[in-house]
């Protein structure tokens, strides 16, 4: 198939950006979306040009490297799918092809579709954790988790921090990743300890960050390649209120 | 044979070496340890749990990972589990059989003091993960549930669905994050490590390459602790993440650190096959998943393009079950590789023609499906039927999943004494990276077992051990290694920026050289193969450092650029693996010299002139590397031949 591809390039975060155009011919439907590009940019080394940078490494869908807004949407049309589990025979021939990096105030371009998401490890610094030293854990089995509990505690951390969620939002908030990790750890009985404290502080540190707030468009929920649901933010908003009238 | 090296194991009986061992090393009075500065390269199991350890403990800690986030080192990929001598199951698993399994699995190719302590910590990476938080798999009773794994006949292995190094890697992550916030662990992604510096002896540090800006910047410390992983990249095709590399170890190897049994590279008996020549890597489906699917060809060469819902049983060929009726589709994972690649080379292979061969076997579910209902397999492996459909377009649950075996894990590395130090001095190897405790052949779900074991448990006593014979110093920064080390970086990114006639994009040279280590130097070897690989690979680095061409410059981001130093390295280490593998004159585990069969087919050892690890010294000439070896002393176990008929 032959595909026009409209690329963000961008040189630094100071730079102004602006889409280049590029036609590609020969893409097999079989090549991933990122394969493709890898053939764009095997072409522009050999003719002297600057290859389009963008972030992927495990290429499996699970290290949350990759991160193109495609045709307007993270991580492009297919459902629960990061962008290196997107193949080209979701495409049509003749397409045009828009592709951006994560449009979100707390995530800078680096360069063209690379953005900088530190952002998301110091909200997790602020609190995404259970204070436990090395050495100092009782044997596994003394702390039955009902099955359901960690089924749904399982879910919840299965996010794979790509940042989709707040590249979705109109408000650009984290909320989805925030809860995310809320959940997971104030399921189980592991996280209790901390869990009026984690809310808070992850939940400050967010804002300090520059996310916004959610105002329910849902649009994160559908955008997750881990389809982690929104029904998180409701419990982390309960969690919340509920760590200013509990001790514990 | 003269064995040269020497381990610094303890003796004595086997289930004491580790408790005396740790009373016999120096302690860092807590007070002092701050005066410490320890560096720890990479961020996966074996580095995040190592820096977050050394942080609690209150050393200051200089974390460094290529990723945007030390969250994405390839350890989150793996999927299967992790092993533990918890024996929850009851069913007679203990400590012993998981330290004599690991043994065997390896072909009697690894130290007896290290695989034992490494089942000895197991139960202990178990408790330290679900006090953190990690969701482990849970029977109804709310108890940890366990299944069985390739290679064992108890259920030891701990599992959070399909994404078990996912959930454990963000435990590590989780408590790297904690030392962050506390102050101890100072964090410096996207940033690559590009040179050693050595001064005296001693490891004192390293160059890295800030990849955002371009920035060479020297970091000095008391010790370094490479944590970087392994190199099943060097084949360009393999199951690492696109990042994996070698080059924090090669540049320790060209330091002086010796590299041991560089020619055992695991191949993964379960990937999805490849499916055109653009292909930029092969896809792991969890080995767990041979524990339901059965393993089949179809039987007559002209039923490859037959419809395999319907071909009638009597033409398949279920050939694992056939050959090892013992272990059926469980057999290790060279074994099951080796015997797909036999039938696929004699015409068997299904799936799409590439370059004129179809490789891939069937990886069958329907009796899976008929016995225990669709319900139970979506649940044990609903997410990797899902990533298979979205690679292949094919649903496992009504067609057959095709899979073939690809490079996947290397067993060799650094070579390490038993406390993890290398031949450096001060300078430590933990994970994948080092050549520890996997021998010839890595059993399933050992992997995170060994990252996180040396990680929490291992080297942070070590790493104090060494401390505390040494006085804490700072090194200027104006110190001579330390210039000699940022020139070294600087000349050669200069030298990969402006090659005399470039022509090429690195790439290029990448998939040569991976065809040369998959065809000459992977499932099988022989002497004329491997000998044709050593006359190839020099022309080609050549040729490589002549014609490669980096666009852009190098004070910017320039992925380029870092493609291209990392494939130098492994230009040097494709050539050191085809040393190693010519000079091992046997079978053994992931080693299968066709020269070297016994009259069934089967790999055949020779213990009596290859019981050895085989350590190489970088010599100034890449092609012509010095042999050290340390000898293999089985006092517990005795080396048998390993079966499983």
């Amino acid at each position: 198939m032959n595909l026009t591809l409209h690329v963000w390039r961008q040189a630094d975060s100071d730079a102004r950006g602006d889409f280049e155009t590029f036609k590609i011919s020969d893409v097999s439907p079989d090549m991933s979306f990122l394969e493709m590009l890898d053939v764009l940019n095997e072409g522009l080394i050999s003719e002297g040009s600057e290859p389009v940078a963008f972030d992927h490494d495990c290429r499996e869908g699970i290290c949350g490297a990759c991160s193109l807004v495609i045709n307007g949407v993270p991580h492009g049309p297919q459902k629960a799918t990061t962008t290196c589990q997107l193949y080209m025979r979701e495409f049509d021939d003749g397409q045009a092809v828009w592709i951006e990096p994560w449009r979100v105030g707390a995530f800078p371009v680096v360069r063209d579709l690379v953005v900088d998401r530190s952002a998301f490890d110091r909200i997790l610094q602020a609190g995404g954790y259970v204070s436990v030293r090395t050495g100092a854990a009782p044997d596994g089995n003394t702390l039955p988790v009902p099955k359901d509990v960690a089924d749904r505690a399982f879910t919840s951390a299965t996010c794979i921090g790509c940042g989709a969620c707040a590249a979705a939002c109109p408000s650009s908030s984290a909320s989805l990743f925030v809860a995310a990790k809320i959940s997971h750890l104030g399921l189980l009985p592991q996280g209790q300890v901390e869990r009026n404290s984690r809310v808070r502080m992850m939940l400050a540190q967010m804002d300090g960050e520059g996310f916004g707030h959610c105002s329910n468009h849902a649009e994160c929920q559908s955008a997750c390649p881990k389809e982690i649901d929104i029904g998180r933010i409701a419990r982390m908003n309960r969690d919340l209120y509920r760590s200013f009238v509990r001790r514990t | 044979m003269i064995s040269d090296l020497n381990a610094n194991e303890p003796t004595g009986p086997l289930e004491n070496r580790w408790t005396r061992h740790r009373f016999d090393m120096a302690l860092v009075n807590p007070a002092n340890r701050k005066k410490y500065r320890v560096i720890v390269v990479g961020t996966g199991l074996a580095g995040g749990s190592a820096a977050a350890t050394l942080g609690e403990m209150g050393y200051r800690v200089k974390s460094f990972c290529f990723q945007d986030s030390p969250r994405r080192a390839h350890s989150i990929a793996a999927q299967g589990g992790i092993n533990a001598a918890k024996n929850y199951q009851n069913d007679g698993d203990s400590i012993w059989r998981l330290f004599y399994d690991t043994i065997k699995g390896g072909d009697f190719r690894s130290r007896e003091s290290n695989v034992y302590r490494l089942a000895e910590i197991s139960v202990n990476i178990i408790d330290q993960a679900v006090a953190q938080g990690v969701p482990f798999a849970r029977e109804y009773s709310g108890l940890l549930a366990n299944r069985s794994f390739g290679g064992a006949q108890v259920s030891r292995t701990f599992y959070a669905r399909g994404q078990t190094g996912q959930q454990l890697l963000l435990g590590a992550y989780q408590a790297l994050n904690r030392q962050v916030a506390a102050g101890t662990v100072t964090l410096h992604p996207r940033t690559e490590m590009l040179e050693l510096i050595v001064i005296d002896g001693r490891a004192r540090g390293i160059v890295t390459r800030n990849l955002v800006d371009g920035s060479i910047e020297s970091h000095t410390a008391d010790c370094v602790v490479l944590c970087t992983g392994g190199y099943g990249n060097a084949y360009y095709l393999s199951t690492n993440a696109k990042g994996c590399n070698t080059s924090a170890a090669w540049r320790a190897h060209r330091h002086g650190a010796l590299f041991a049994n560089p020619c055992f590279t695991q191949i993964h008996p379960t990937c999805i096959p490849q499916s055109g020549t653009y292909q930029s890597k092969l896809t792991l489906m969890s080995e767990s998943l041979r524990n339901d699917g059965r393993v089949w060809a179809p039987l007559h060469t002209d039923d490859s393009e037959a419809d395999p819902a319907t071909l009638p049983h009597d033409r398949r060929d279920y050939f694992l079950e056939r050959r090892y009726p013992a272990f059926g589709n469980l057999v290790p994972r060279d074994i099951a590789s080796r015997a797909a690649k036999e039938v696929c080379d004699q015409g068997h292979g299904v799936g799409p023609e590439v370059n004129g061969r179809r490789l891939g076997v069937y990886l069958d579910f329907s009796e899976a499906i008929e016995q225990m209902g669709e319900a139970r397999i979506r649940e044990r492996y609903g997410n990797l039927f899902e990533m298979y459909e979205r690679i292949t377009g094919e649903s496992p649950y009504t067609t057959p999943m095709r899979i073939y075996p690809a490079i996947h894990y290397a067993m060799g590395g650094l070579w390490v004494d038993y406390n993890l130090m290398t031949s450096i001095d001060g300078l430590f190897a933990t994970g994948e990276c080092n050549f520890s405790d996997h021998g010839a052949n890595r059993l399933g779900a050992s992997a995170l077992m060994q990252g996180l074991a040396d990680g929490y448990f291992v080297v942070p006593y070590s790493v104090g051990n060494y401390l505390a014979r040494h006085e804490p110093n700072s090194v200027p920064g104006d110190h001579a290694a330390v210039n000699s080390a940022v020139t070294a970086v600087r000349d050669r990114i200069e030298r990969l920026l402006n090659a005399p006639d470039p022509q090429h994009p690195p790439e290029y040279f990448h998939r040569k050289l991976g065809q040369i280590l998959w065809d000459n130097c992977g499932m099988t070897r022989d002497p004329v193969a491997l000998r044709e690989a050593l006359a190839r690979i020099p022309p080609l680095r050549e040729q490589f450092w002549r014609e490669v061409k980096v666009t852009g410059s190098g004070e910017t981001f320039n992925q380029t650029l870092e493609r291209a130093g990392r494939i130098a390295d492994f230009m040097e280490l494709g050539e050191l693996m085809c040393i190693d593998a010519l000079d091992r004159n046997e079978s053994c585990g992931s080693h299968a010299r066709t020269d070297h069969v016994t009259d069934e087919g089967e790999a055949r050892r020779d213990d009596e002139n290859y019981s050895y690890v085989a350590a190489w010294e970088f010599s100034g000439d890449t092609s012509s590397p010095n042999l050290h070896r340390e000898q293999l002393r089985f006092e517990f176990v005795h080396p048998s031949v390993r079966s499983y008929k």
